[in-house]
């Protein structure tokens, strides 16, 4: 079978830019907005018992492999995916699968990956990346948080992908089984974003969803009674994963708002057209909410930082982003 | 965002790489606009940066006075700390703990130290001793 030759992009985040290059590689036409907002991913959640680098996770999406799995189950795609117990058997079988002309998602580490700025090398195990070939000693990789393709040595690819620890990637690989030609978007697209608006809204759980939003709100505006070299590294922490990690921009909400500007064109509702501006003014927010983080990690030490201003900022950022789910549910 | 308001910093984190951004064209379609990064996001990056800096340095400076093991150092130097290192060795965090005695680190079998030094990425002769100067590579 010929296949076309493998086209790099540009893209936000990593699982939805791999995934939405993978999809067009095999035919089907998926911008990275449309991969995400379909994968039904978009959350947020706060969990200050699980700790990243010390600090509280927080996320503005679901876990790992959550797009890959939404959208096999949202759209009908099947993917084979493997992980590895040794090393050197995760690079022969990449090696095999290269050799038979496909082209293969990988989850990696950063850290270990050389390429990447030596600033934003983090101990970070969840990237996503495409292996598309292999020249001698180096693969060619398609990572879709890089405006161009870029090489690895087999050595510190096969280290990046079986390094230990959380959300250790195991030397994961996965491309496509099955992709389907059609989709019914005007059944699939209503149905996952409503799934998707009442996962926010209507959390068991007051750490996901809206009601995480809160709690980090109420957790910042107790950051007074804490060392301040703390308080400031926690309000550094929610800028870093909020616009650090391709996220597109506060925190996947443009990248959602996108998305439900071209699913609303698709199947022509108006009712998405404006979630999509409510969204984008959500992200905004965000973005204000950020800056004023920022400023008061400037502040010197004579000032005092206004921890209950910033924890307002945030919950106005939680009323405004309810009130779009609550305009996605609502019958017209 | 409109596409006009996307910052074009030049932030130093980024070795001037883009990043993509969505943002919303005069029309108000969606676009991705190439960015070469954010101040708010630069500061918060090298905030994080300046923390494991931080103590890598104390660390150098107590492996340097003989309080604790070259391992420590190592440790922060490779941006990890106790937790991350513990995981990629699969080792508990008081074994390691106790390798960060400086007596205790000299009795370490050759098997030891190469499990380290795997986790660490650097050779068994740079776990032992310290680096003229920090770097990462």
């Amino acid at each position: 079978m010929i296949r076309p030759r493998y086209e790099h992009g540009h893209s936000a985040h990593c699982e939805s830019g791999v995934m939405s290059l993978m999809m067009r590689h095999y035919g089907l036409q998926l911008s990275e907005a449309m991969a995400f907002g379909l994968s039904g991913a978009l959350m947020f959640a706060y969990l200050p018992f699980v700790k990243l680098g010390g600090m509280p996770l927080i996320a503005y999406r679901r876990m790992p492999r959550a797009i890959i799995k939404g959208l096999q189950k949202n759209l009908g795609i099947t993917m084979k995916m493997q992980t590895f117990s040794r090393p050197k058997k995760g690079t022969e079988i990449l090696d095999g699968l290269l050799a038979e002309g496909r082209i293969v998602g990988a989850q990696t580490s950063v850290f270990w990956l050389p390429y990447f700025p030596e600033e934003m090398r983090f101990h970070f195990n969840a990237h996503n990346l495409i292996v598309y070939g292999k020249e001698g000693n180096e693969y060619l990789i398609s990572d879709p948080v890089f405006e161009a393709p870029v090489r690895c040595s087999t050595e510190d690819l096969q280290k990046a992908r079986f390094v230990k620890g959380v959300m250790a990637p195991k030397g994961l690989l996965y491309y496509p089984a099955h992709v389907p030609e059609v989709i019914d978007y005007a059944a699939i697209i209503p149905k996952v974003i409503k799934k998707n608006a009442r996962a926010m809204l209507k959390t068991p759980v007051p750490i996901a969803g809206i009601r995480g939003i809160r709690a980090l709100a109420r957790n910042i505006g107790t950051l007074g009674k804490k060392d301040l070299r703390y308080a400031k590294l926690f309000l550094g922490h929610i800028v870093r994963m909020q616009e650090e990690i391709g996220t597109g921009g506060a925190g996947f909400r443009f990248i959602y708002a996108s998305f439900l500007q071209e699913a609303g064109r698709l199947i022509g509702s108006p009712q998405l057209a404006e979630a999509s501006v409510m969204m984008t003014a959500v992200g905004d927010q965000w973005r204000e909410f950020a800056l004023m983080l920022a400023r008061a990690i400037r502040s010197k030490k004579s000032q005092t930082i206004d921890f209950p201003a910033l924890q307002l900022k945030l919950e106005d950022v939680a009323e405004a982003e309810a009130d779009v789910y609550r305009t996605l549910l609502s019958k017209r | 965002m409109d596409h006009s308001q996307v910052p074009q910093h030049n932030i130093s984190t980024y070795a001037n790489n883009r990043k993509a951004i969505y943002a919303t064209d005069t029309n108000g379609d969606y676009t991705l606009v190439a960015s070469s990064g954010w101040d708010v996001e630069g500061e918060a990056t090298r905030q994080a940066l300046a923390e494991l800096e931080r103590l890598a340095d104390a660390a150098y400076e107590r492996v340097v006075s003989g309080e604790i093991s070259p391992l420590s150092f190592h440790m922060y130097n490779r941006r990890m700390d106790l937790q991350v290192l513990a995981e990629s060795t699969g080792l508990f965090k008081w074994r390691i703990r106790r390798h960060f005695r400086p007596h205790i680190f000299a009795r370490l079998s050759e098997k030891m130290l190469a499990l380290y030094a795997d986790a660490l990425g650097i050779s068994t002769e740079e776990l032992g001793g310290l680096p003229e100067q920090r770097s990462l590579r």
